[in-house]
This record gives C-alpha cells, structure tokens and sequence, in this order.
C-alpha cells in the first residue's frame, strides 16, 4: 500500500513538475526563434532563413541605438544619486546617534513602498509636469532616485553597522576629517555593500517602465523600455524583427546583472523590494 | 582577560548623544540631508499632494489647467457614483485574488514543495526558469504573452491544432492578465516558501511518514504550522504589488471595451489620456489609503513572526 502510495506520489510530482516547466518555458521560446527569422511572425518555429540581419537593422536604427544609451543615462544617473546620497544618509544614521533613527527609517521605507506605481502616477506626473520637466532624463532620475533611496539607506546602514568603529577612531585620532575617513576608510571597507546597492539600483532602473512612460515623451529621449513599444512597420503592423531582436539585445545586461549578484551574494539578493 | 571586556565597552561606547567618530550632530544633518531632500519632494510630497489634488478641479489642458479651483469632495463624491470606477475595482479584486493570493502563492508553494524533493539539476533549471520570468524587463514580457496568445499563429492555440484560433486576450482579457501575472511574480513566493520549508524540521516530517498519515494531512497538521507566518507576510507584499502593477496595461491596454481596465489603467486613462487630473487624484488617494492599509499589517504581522 504504502509503496504505491510512494510511486504515485513521485509519479504526482513529476507530472506537476513537468506541467510547471512547460508553463513557464512556453512564452520564453519566441524570444529564441523569432531574431533569428528573416520573416518573423507570433509563430515559434525553427527559422526557414535563419538570419542575423535583424541584428544589423537595430544597428542602423537611430532611435533603437539612441533608446539603449537613454537606459544607460537613466540607470547611471540614477545609481550615483542613489549610491552617493545613500551612503552619506546611511553612515550619519549608522555612526551617529539622531534621536528617532530606527522609526524614521522604517518610516521612510513604509512610504517608498505605499507612495509606488499606480498610487504615484497622479501626483508625480503632476509634480513634474508643474516644475517643467516633462520630457527632461534628469527629471526622471530624480523621481526614481527618490522612491529607491529609503531601501537603499535601510540596506546600507544594516552594511555599515557592520563595520567596527575602531579604523575611525585612531584615524580621528590622527587628525582626518569625517569627509576623509568616510573617503579613505568607510568607502573602502563597505565597498561590497555599496557594488550591491549599485547593482540592484542599475537593475531596478534598467526595468522600470511607468515613471520614463508617463515622463518622456520625445522618442529620442525614451529608454529601451518605453521605445520597444513603438516599433512599427510602414503598414502599421508590429515590427516583430525588430521588436523581437531589440527585446533579447535589452534583456541580456539584467539577466547578467542578476547572474553576477547571484553567484556572489546567492537569493538574498532578490528578496529585497521590487518596485 | 574576559571580565575587562564589558568595562571596556562601556569606556568606548559613552552616552547616547556623543559618536565616536567626530561627526558631530550637525554634519551627521548635512550628510542626511541630500537623501531627506529627494524623499521629501518626489516621495512625501506628492502623497501629501494628493490630497490637494483630489480636492481640486485640476485639468492637463484648458482654463482649469491655468487655475485650478478647489472643489472640496465632489471629485470623491463623483468617484463613489461613478459605475466605471467600481468595475474597476472589481476588476482589479478579481485581479489580486486570482493572480496573487490564490495563483502565485499555491503556485509558488507547490512549485516550492515538489522541488523540495527532486535532483539538483531538475531542481536549479526549474528555478533558473521560474526566475527568469519574474526578472526580464516588463515590456519584454508583455510582447511574449503577446505572441504566446496570438490569435493567427500563437503558440497556445497552435497547441490547441487551430490556426487561426481564438484571439485570447480580446475573447477572455482578465483570464489572460491573471495568467500573465501568476507567469509573472510566481518566483518570490517560491523562493520565499522554500526559505520557510527549509525551516521544517526534517525530523516531523519523517515521523509524519513513519505514522503514515497522508500528503494532505502532512501538509495540514506538520508544514502548515511553520509556514504559516511566511504566508501571510508573502500574501501581503504580493497583494500590495499586484495591486501597484502596471504590466496588465501593456498586454490589453485595459481593453476590449474596458473589460481589463484594473485600477491600474484606469488611473492611467482618466489622468494621463484623458488629462482629469482632479477626478484621478480622488482615486489615486482611494489607492494611497488601501496600500498603507496593507503596509501596515504587513509590518505588524513581520514584527509578529520576527517576535515568535
């Protein structure tokens, strides 16, 4: 009795184990045939003329080359606002004792995850478009800068607790100045910290489609994210050649960035917020 | 000399006011100001915003975009008669439950459950699956269920032996959504609900065997109770989540003829396409409240499992 029970329960596993990977390879297949195919449709199908053109047709399209920088300036802008202002927040609120430091943060960290998204879209768009910085990347950067920075500082300060004091001290015994013990020391020693920081802030950005969608809205100044979706061809149909290839050509930093982080830094990484 | 030990801390580390490292209070301000400054003015601000604009008859274009007037609660008592927006809260309950509570979260679980037990090769390319989902851009994704239920050549009703088949996502467009979505965000609750098996210890679960009690029984009386925290904390962030996704907007746009307008888009169309700032702002203040609601408990229930 018990042995069937056994066989049917592994059979029972495996067969929902197989129904889970089918569910979740299907839709990912398009992205491996359709860059390949010299005449791409919705079909997953071995390419007829298997083809690398598509390739070369994002290269002599300006606005696809031009959106991929734009993501490069938004996540960049962003991940040194977000790093710099972070770090300094994060050693103050580490090293010094400000009454209320702990409620404060979890404060913050309640609204970054309350004011996100659909909640945000109103007054944020509203906010910018009232200060003239519809249509503007730095506009952008700062509106993402400040719904990152609270999980940033939360987890930079968890890092920096971490650090013992004593470097500081004998350096401040030797005359340095906060600036320059938090240059020449604390930068140095919580420079894993802040790469993860980096890491996850470039990763968050590089994704984010909502704030650049409802912000920009010049084609020469929309990141990869928002540009994707308007690729047409003459008659007006979905340009799936370059849609399909643009999409792997865009896809393939994340999917390193997470590779990178999981093999030094395992699950936790993911763990933390998505926005 | 372990005795000294304690004495020494107390030298080192003196009162609550003073730092160690001579940052003093007033530069320790200025090294949190650049960060409090971004907070308040894109984070604070415009939630406390809200509620200036919901009270408002604020437009993108026209006289009232010039000088909006304050028109108190007619925006609120406009939304509560408004039969568009309870579809779309209704849409957006469907929504929540179908793809998250119930669909990532027994997904996620099962999914977390059956791999518990199965070879490590099987075990990593399923995840490695499962995680690639949950990290590819949004806008990527939406193009692949997009092609996936493709009504000429899709891959689901090529499947199924019709081409042309079914257009799913303008015949069943929250079917579509809520599968999408499980597609989707299955990956955190996974991880999460592996994290919390793996804090069952092995010992009931082989006693559990030897007694000879069922999957279902094992499940109730020997997992159930330790992963009962992790659940309700991992329901929570994904409810607040699903709630703030924008996503579905990109597969449907909220249509065929509002059928898959979540509060998402329809926030989105009233504010963005149709320029309502006013009527929005009422809205979106509605959604404020729901998301600190939820923040709330889900805080109260963490402080409760951390605490247990």
């Amino acid at each position: 009795m018990s042995l069937v029970r056994t066989v049917l329960g592994r059979i029972a596993t495996y067969v929902v184990i197989a129904l889970c990977t089918a569910f979740f390879a299907l839709p990912l297949l398009w992205l491996l045939s359709a860059p390949f195919d010299a005449s791409p449709t919705y079909a997953v199908r071995v390419p007829e003329h298997f083809t690398l053109g598509s390739f070369a047709e994002i290269g002599r399209n300006p606005y696809a080359l031009r959106s991929l920088v734009n993501s490069v300036l938004l996540a960049g802008g962003t991940m040194l606002v977000v790093v710099v202002a972070a770090a300094l927040a994060a050693y103050a609120l580490s090293r010094v004792r400000i009454p209320g430091r702990d409620a404060l943060l979890y404060l913050l960290l309640l609204l970054s995850s309350v004011v996100t998204g659909t909640a945000a879209m109103v007054p944020i768009f509203l906010l910018i478009f009232q200060l003239n910085l519809i249509d503007s990347r730095f506009g952008v950067v700062l509106v993402l800068s400040g719904g990152l920075l609270p999980a940033a500082i939360f987890l930079l300060k968890d890092f920096i607790d971490t650090i013992p004091r004593s470097y500081e001290e004998s350096a401040r015994v030797f005359g340095a100045s906060p600036l320059q013990i938090l240059r020449d020391i604390v930068v140095p020693i919580a420079r894993p910290g802040l790469a993860t920081i980096a890491v996850w802030t470039v990763v968050q950005v590089w994704g984010s489609f909502l704030t650049p969608f409802i912000l920009l809205r010049d084609p020469e100044k929309q990141p990869a994210a928002v540009l994707v979706r308007t690729f047409y061809t003459e008659g007006g149909s979905p340009n799936l050649a370059l849609i399909s290839t643009f999409s792997v050509l865009y896809s393939i930093p994340v999917v390193l960035m997470y590779l990178v982080a999981w093999s030094r830094y395992g699950f936790r990484f993911h763990g933390g917020i998505k926005s | 000399l372990p005795p000294a030990e304690p004495e020494a801390a107390v030298l080192t580390r003196p009162g609550p006011t003073s730092d160690v490292v001579g940052l003093g209070r007033w530069r320790a301000v200025g090294f949190v100001a650049p960060a409090l400054a971004l907070i308040g003015v894109f984070l604070i601000f415009p939630a406390l915003w809200t509620l200036y604009i919901g009270a408002t008859d604020f437009r993108l274009t026209g006289a009232a975009a010039q000088a909006p007037r304050v028109v108190g609660l007619d925006n609120y008592a406009r939304v509560l008669r408004d039969p568009s927006f309870y579809r779309s809260l209704w849409l957006t309950l469907v929504f929540v439950l179908g793809s998250a509570v119930i669909g990532q979260n027994a997904f996620g679980f099962a999914l977390a459950y059956a791999l518990r037990s199965t070879r490590q090769a099987v075990r990593r390319g399923i995840e490695a699956l499962v995680l690639l989902a949950w990290i590819l851009p949004s806008s990527v994704v939406a193009f692949l269920w997009i092609a996936l239920l493709d009504r000429d050549e899709g891959t689901v009703n090529v499947l199924l032996g019709q081409t042309p088949g079914t257009a799913w996502l303008i015949a069943y467009p929250m079917v579509g959504i809520i599968l999408f979505n499980i597609w989707r965000g299955t990956a955190f609750s996974m991880m999460l609900y592996s994290a919390a098996l793996s804090s069952v210890p092995p010992s009931h679960l082989e006693t559990a065997r030897l007694a000879g009690s069922s999957t279902a029984q094992t499940l109730r009386d020997v997992v159930l109770p330790h992963i009962r925290r992790y659940a309700l904390t991992n329901t929570l962030l994904i409810t607040l989540w699903t709630f703030n996704d924008f996503t579905p907007f990109l597969l449907t746009a909220g249509g065929p003829n509002h059928r898959s307008e979540v509060v998402a888009a329809y926030i989105y169309n009233t504010a963005i396409v149709g320029g309502d700032m006013g009527y929005s702002g009422a809205i979106s203040l509605l959604v404020l409240l729901i998301n600190l609601l939820l923040a709330l408990v889900y805080l109260r229930a963490a402080r409760a499992r951390r605490s247990a």
